[in-house]
C-alpha cells in the first residue's frame, strides 16, 4: 500500500488552514474554515495554525489570528508575491513537512485546488475535493469529510486511516465566517524560505482582476433559468429593488446570457441568502444544491408539475414575464410609499 | 522539433441521472447507466484540435477505466484524434485522485514524446479539478489551469495561456511539457467526422494498456494506492420546505408575494 511521508504515528493533532490573500485581506474562504477550524479544535483540544504565504503580508497575520487562530507560519519572499505553483507548493511542503499536521485544509479556489492537488501527490496522500462538511470521529480523532457527487443526489463520508495529512478542500460559502476578536493572541512563526527563481517555470505575463461578484453571501439571490428567456436585465431590476443580486441555473449562463461566475449550485455557487427566488427554474438537483441553505426559497415555473417547487416554501404556477414585472411595480410602489 | 503531440485525458462518465449506489459494497453502481464523454472533457478535446489544425502535430486521446469505454472513446477519436489509449485492468479499480494520477502519469510515459498533457476541469461524477495538478505532480510537468485560450511557441518550447481568475483574467506562460486544465464550457467541441467514422472504427486506432504493460507500482493503483477510503454512502438530505402554493389572481399574487418579502426582508 502507497506510504504517504509521515504517517498517523508521526502527526501533530493540529488543523492547518491555508490563508489565501485577496487582493488586500484574506479571503472569505479562508476565514471560513479558520471559523469552522475553531470550533472542532474546541471540541477537541487541538491546535488550530494558519499557513500564510506572499510578500509583505504579516499585517494579514492579526486578522487570521482575530478570527480563531492559534498561530500562523509565514512564509514571506518576494517569490511569493505572486501566486506561481512552484514556488508556493515548495514553501507550503516544506511547512508542513516540519510541523507535520493531522489535517490541511484549502479553499476550493482555482489557487486554491492547484495548490491541494500537487501537494496531495508531493505528500502522496489523499485529498478530499469539494466537501460539504468536516468533521473529525471522535473516537478515532479522524477527519471526516462529507462529499456530494453526481449532482449532489448522493453524500459519500470519505475518511483516511493512515496517510497524513487529512487534505480537503471546501468551495467558499458552505461554512459561514465568524466574527473577529481582536483581544485574541497568537504565535507567528517564520518559515526560513530558500526560494530561488530558477524554481519557478510559471511567468506572470499580464493580469488584470476585475471586480469579483460574490453571491456567497448576499441577503437575496433572483436567479433565472431557462423559462426567463435571456431576459436577466428584468431579474436585475427585481433584485436590485430587495437589495440582492441575480444568478442562473447552467443553461442560460451556457448560452451567453449572464457571466459564468453567477451559475449557481453544483458546478457554480453555493449561497445562503434570506430569500432566494427562483424564476422560470425547473429545479435540477445540481442547481438545488445551490440554494438549500436559503431561508426562504419563492419559486415562479408556468410548469405546476415543476421539481423546483418541491424545494420552496412559496410556489407560484405563473409566467415569470407577467408575475417579475408586476411585482416589480408594486415593490417600487412600495418604496416611494416607504420612502415618502 | 519533431511534431506536436498533445495527450487528451478524457473520462467516460455515466449520465448522472442514471447512477445507484450499492448498498453492500457502497461503489457506485453505474453499469445500467449510460455513458457519455465527461462534458468538460470536450472542452478539452476541443481545445486540443484547435491546436492541432494551428500547428500540426497529433493527439493522442488517453482514458483509464473498463472496456466498455471503448465505444465512446472512439466517438471522441472521430472528432479529429489520431489514437486512442484505453488503461484497463480490474487493478486499477477503485483508484482515488492520487492513485488515478499516478495511473494516467504512467499512461503518459509509456506513450511518449509528449509536449502537452490536456484535461477537462472536473468530471460530472465526482473527482474535482484536482486531476491536473495531480498529473503534473507525478510527471514533473509545469502546469497551466482553467485556460480558456492557450498560443504555443514551438520554437521556445513555451506555452502561453489564459487563466479565468478572480473576476479577471492571468496570462501565463511556462515551458513545455505542460499539462492544462481547460475551463468547462469555453470553446463549442465540434461533432464527429463522419467522414472519418470507419476509420476510427478499425481495430488499430486503439491500444490497451494493463497494470503490467504499464509497468505500474503495484502499491499506487487502484485500492492499495488509494489514501481515501469511503465509510459511508447516504442519499442527500432534503431539507424541509413549505411548499405552500399561493393561488388567485395575477394582482392577488404579487400582492401576497409583497407581502411575504416585506415581513421577510
Amino acid at each position: 500500500m502507497v506510504a504517504s511521508l509521515y504517517g498517523v504515528n508521526q502527526e501533530a493533532k493540529s488543523i492547518w488552514v491555508y490563508m489565501e490573500v485577496d487582493g488586500e485581506s484574506l479571503a472569505g474562504v479562508t476565514l471560513e474554515l479558520i471559523a469552522k477550524g475553531r470550533q472542532v479544535c474546541d471540541q477537541l483540544g487541538w491546535g488550530l495554525t494558519g499557513l500564510l504565504l506572499g510578500h509583505r503580508v504579516s499585517d494579514l497575520a492579526a486578522d487570521g489570528i482575530a478570527h480563531g487562530l492559534d498561530e500562523i507560519w509565514l512564509g514571506d519572499d518576494p517569490l511569493l508575491e505572486h501566486f506561481t505553483i512552484e514556488a508556493y507548493s515548495i514553501a507550503a511542503y516544506q511547512a508542513i513537512m516540519a510541523a507535520k499536521p493531522s489535517v490541511f485544509w484549502l479553499g476550493a479556489t482555482p489557487d486554491g485546488r492547484d495548490l491541494a492537488g500537487r501537494l496531495a501527490v508531493r505528500l502522496r496522500t489523499g485529498l478530499n475535493a469539494d466537501c460539504t462538511d468536516l468533521y473529525i470521529n471522535p473516537e478515532e480523532e479522524r477527519l471526516v469529510c462529507e462529499v456530494s457527487g453526481f449532482g449532489g443526489g448522493v453524500l459519500a463520508l470519505i475518511e483516511m486511516a493512515e496517510h497524513r495529512p487529512q487534505m480537503a478542500t471546501v468551495r467558499p460559502g458552505v461554512f459561514s465566517p465568524g466574527s473577529p476578536d481582536r483581544d485574541r493572541t497568537g504565535k507567528i512563526i517564520p518559515i526560513d524560505l530558500k526560494l530561488s527563481g530558477d524554481q519557478i517555470d510559471t511567468q506572470l505575463i499580464e493580469r488584470s482582476f476585475g471586480e469579483q461578484v460574490d453571491l456567497t453571501g448576499v441577503p437575496v439571490l433572483v436567479a433565472g433559468g431557462r423559462g426567463v428567456d435571456g431576459d436577466f436585465k428584468m431579474l436585475a431590476r427585481l433584485a436590485e429593488l430587495l437589495g440582492g443580486e441575480i444568478g442562473a441555473t447552467r443553461p442560460p449562463v451556457d448560452e451567453g446570457h449572464i457571466e459564468r461566475e453567477r451559475q449557481i449550485g453544483q458546478t457554480g455557487v453555493v449561497t445562503s441568502p434570506k430569500v432566494a427566488i427562483c424564476c422560470g427554474i425547473s429545479g435540477a438537483f445540481h442547481f438545488v444544491v445551490g440554494i438549500e441553505k436559503a431561508d426562504l426559497v419563492v419559486a415562479i415555473n408556468s410548469d405546476p408539475e415543476a421539481p423546483i417547487f418541491d424545494f420552496a416554501d412559496y410556489c407560484i404556477v405563473g409566467d415569470v414575464h407577467e408575475i417579475v414585472p408586476g411585482l416589480i411595480a408594486a415593490l417600487s410602489r412600495e418604496r416611494e410609499v416607504a420612502f415618502g | 522539433m519533431a511534431e506536436l503531440h498533445s495527450v487528451v485525458c478524457v473520462k467516460v462518465v455515466p449520465k448522472p441521472e442514471e447512477i445507484r449506489v450499492d448498498p453492500e459494497t457502497k461503489m457506485l453502481e453505474r453499469t445500467n447507466a449510460r455513458s457519455e464523454i465527461n462534458p468538460p472533457d470536450m472542452n478539452a478535446m476541443e481545445m486540443a484540435l484547435r491546436l492541432k489544425d494551428r500547428y500540426g502535430g497529433r493527439i493522442s486521446l488517453l482514458s483509464m477505466g473498463p472496456p466498455f469505454f471503448e465505444t465512446n472513446l472512439r466517438v471522441a477519436l472521430a472528432m479529429g484524434a489520431d489514437h486512442v489509449y484505453l488503461l484497463s485492468d480490474p487493478a486499477f479499480a477503485g483508484a482515488d485522485t492520487l492513485a488515478t494520477t499516478y495511473t494516467l502519469a504512467q499512461g503518459i510515459r509509456k506513450i511518449g514524446g509528449v509536449d502537452l498533457v490536456l484535461c477537462g476541469e472536473e468530471s460530472s461524477d465526482g473527482a474535482t479539478g484536482q486531476v491536473p495538478p495531480g498529473l503534473a505532480e507525478w510527471l514533473d510537468a509545469s502546469q497551466l489551469t482553467l485556460l480558456t485560450e492557450v498560443s504555443l511557441d514551438l520554437a521556445q518550447q513555451t506555452a502561453r495561456g489564459r487563466r479565468e481568475s478572480k473576476g479577471g483574467y492571468e496570462i501565463l506562460e511556462v515551458h513545455l511539457p505542460c499539462v492544462i486544465s481547460v475551463k468547462t464550457a469555453c470553446n463549442e467541441p465540434r461533432f464527429m467526422d463522419y467522414g472519418i467514422r470507419s476509420w476510427a472504427l478499425e481495430k488499430d486506432r486503439l491500444t490497451v494498456w494493463n497494470a503490467g504493460d504499464l509497468e505500474a507500482d503495484a502499491s499506487l493503483i487502484g485500492l492499495p494506492g488509494s489514501p481515501t477510503i469511503v465509510t459511508g454512502l447516504a442519499e442527500a438530505p432534503y431539507r424541509e420546505r413549505r411548499n405552500e402554493f399561493i393561488e388567485g389572481s395575477s394582482q392577488e399574487i404579487i400582492k401576497d408575494l409583497v407581502n411575504i418579502l416585506l415581513k421577510e426582508l
